[in-house]
């Protein structure tokens, strides 16, 4: 099937199976790794990238669903001014222990500013649900939102 | 092989529809994770999809003569940012998946996945919501819980899709939502409960009760239900083992991974107590 969309910011002509994972067109067709498969299921959230502007589990999406969406992944987000932001933060709060989880996070992140540029604990703990860290904790996580709340001001 | 169609409107997909043998694809949170292979493949389907999530038609929330109309390919995340959407189902949607799953997940997959755990079919089932059906010729009207026969199974034939999901606009001034679950985020249902309940000067109005992942299907006991229609509102928590012995046939629940038959059990006998105590609540903030 051929597929017209847009991969951060470049628009392109993807020619693949329409039932392929897009987590496998990211990280084996583009070699966009950032995107990370944990459970493979949609609980993880080690796979978030942001379609059309909403944070979204790439190992959900066939190829087929991707028809004229804008994608971005983690490599797309992260020189942009919100990128590194969320990234100072993240590093600030010591929120990054091994690492696998953090790709998604900062999507999850960029996803909950968006919507709520000055969150609640219960929003935040909302936003964050659908990620899961198993070495660093959430408390340090939960501290990196307050913290690129705080940098970024004005950008959400 | 053709394995996907993406038609570019809903006449092309029942023509599709008509013609291919397909499994018709919205979000695919279900359906990806049932045909997965395991890391870094595709996941395998015996039959070519047909992607319906982009279809316009099929992403509409409108109110038209009594009804509330909701697309099959709106999103969770859509019903739940949208004002025509009842609070109390809102309550039950915001409690599926999490916030990225719910931007894929769409209510019509829900409802075709049929599942004993589906999270949004309690509140269907309570308010007596229909389903529109069509092929490339027809349309027929179904109440849901027609359509819906088992885990898995449905009444859609191989020629129709699911076209309109039709929910009376009746409102019910007392609404309750239970959802036990491992863990508040992420988790599929041990067992829910939608509630809906018209109280008129201290009696039952109308009563409407619903248990998801209790039985194959969802579970309303009609004749519980009507046995309680007419009666005082505080005579129920004295009369309650009595209601139960009437609703308790109906609880089919299992072992599985989730939960066990015996804790489901107990747990229906207490949201459902805890439903008619609250009933009794609301009565008393109304003599207030």
């Amino acid at each position: 099937m051929k597929i017209e969309c847009t991969l951060n910011g470049q628009r392109k002509t993807l020619d693949v199976s329409s039932t392929r994972r897009l987590l496998d067109i990211l990280r084996e067709d583009f070699h966009l790794t950032a995107v990370k498969e944990g459970c493979g299921e949609g609980e993880c959230g080690a796979c978030m990238v942001l379609m059309d502007g909403k944070a979204v589990n790439a190992c959900l999406i066939p190829a087929g669903n991707l028809m004229g969406k804008e994608i971005v992944t983690p490599e797309g987000f992260k020189e942009s001014p919100r990128g590194k932001i969320i990234e100072e933060a993240l590093i600030e709060a010591g929120a990054v222990q091994c690492g696998f989880c953090t790709p998604g996070f900062v999507m999850a992140i960029e996803s909950l500013l968006n919507e709520h540029p000055h969150p609640t604990e219960e929003n935040i703990r909302e936003g964050l649900s659908g990620n899961l860290c198993r070495c660093t904790g959430y408390q340090m996580i939960f501290k990196s939102v307050r913290l690129a709340e705080e940098k970024g001001a004005g950008l959400w | 092989m053709v394995n996907g169609y993406h038609p570019k409107d809903l006449i092309e997909a029942l023509k599709i529809r008509a013609e291919v043998s397909c499994i018709p694809l919205a979000g695919g949170t279900d359906l990806m994770v049932q045909n997965a292979r395991g890391t870094g493949l595709s996941p395998n389907f015996d039959k070519p999809l047909l992607f319906v999530g982009h279809l316009p038609e099929l992403r509409h929330i409108e109110k038209k003569e009594g009804f509330l109309h909701i697309g099959p390919s709106v999103l969770l995340s859509e019903m739940l940012s949208h004002p025509f959407i009842p609070e109390t189902f809102k309550k039950a949607i915001s409690q599926m998946a999490s916030p990225p799953t719910r931007n894929l997940a769409t209510l019509g997959g829900n409802i075709c996945n049929a599942s004993p755990a589906g999270d949004t079919l309690p509140f269907l089932y309570a308010m007596d919501a229909e389903l529109i059906l069509e092929n490339h010729a027809f349309d027929r009207r179904i109440p849901i819980e027609e359509f819906i026969c088992g885990p898995k199974q449905t009444e859609l034939k191989s020629d129709e899709l699911l076209t309109d999901i039709l929910i009376p606009t009746t409102l019910f001034p007392v609404s309750y939502y239970k959802k036990v679950g491992q863990r508040r985020g992420m988790s599929l249902t041990k067992v829910s409960f939608h509630g809906l309940a018209e109280i008129v000067d201290g009696y039952v109005e109308d009563l409407r009760m619903a248990f998801g992942s209790v039985a194959p299907t969802v579970v309303r006991s009609r004749d519980c239900e009507n046995s309680l229609i007419g009666e005082p509102v505080s005579t129920l928590k004295s009369r309650f083992n009595e209601i139960w012995e009437l609703y308790e046939p109906s609880i089919q629940p299992i072992d599985d991974a989730r939960s066990t038959a015996t804790y489901r059990k107990n747990v229906c006998y207490n949201i459902l107590k805890d439903f008619l105590t609250h009933l009794e609540n609301i009565k008393e903030i109304y003599n207030e």
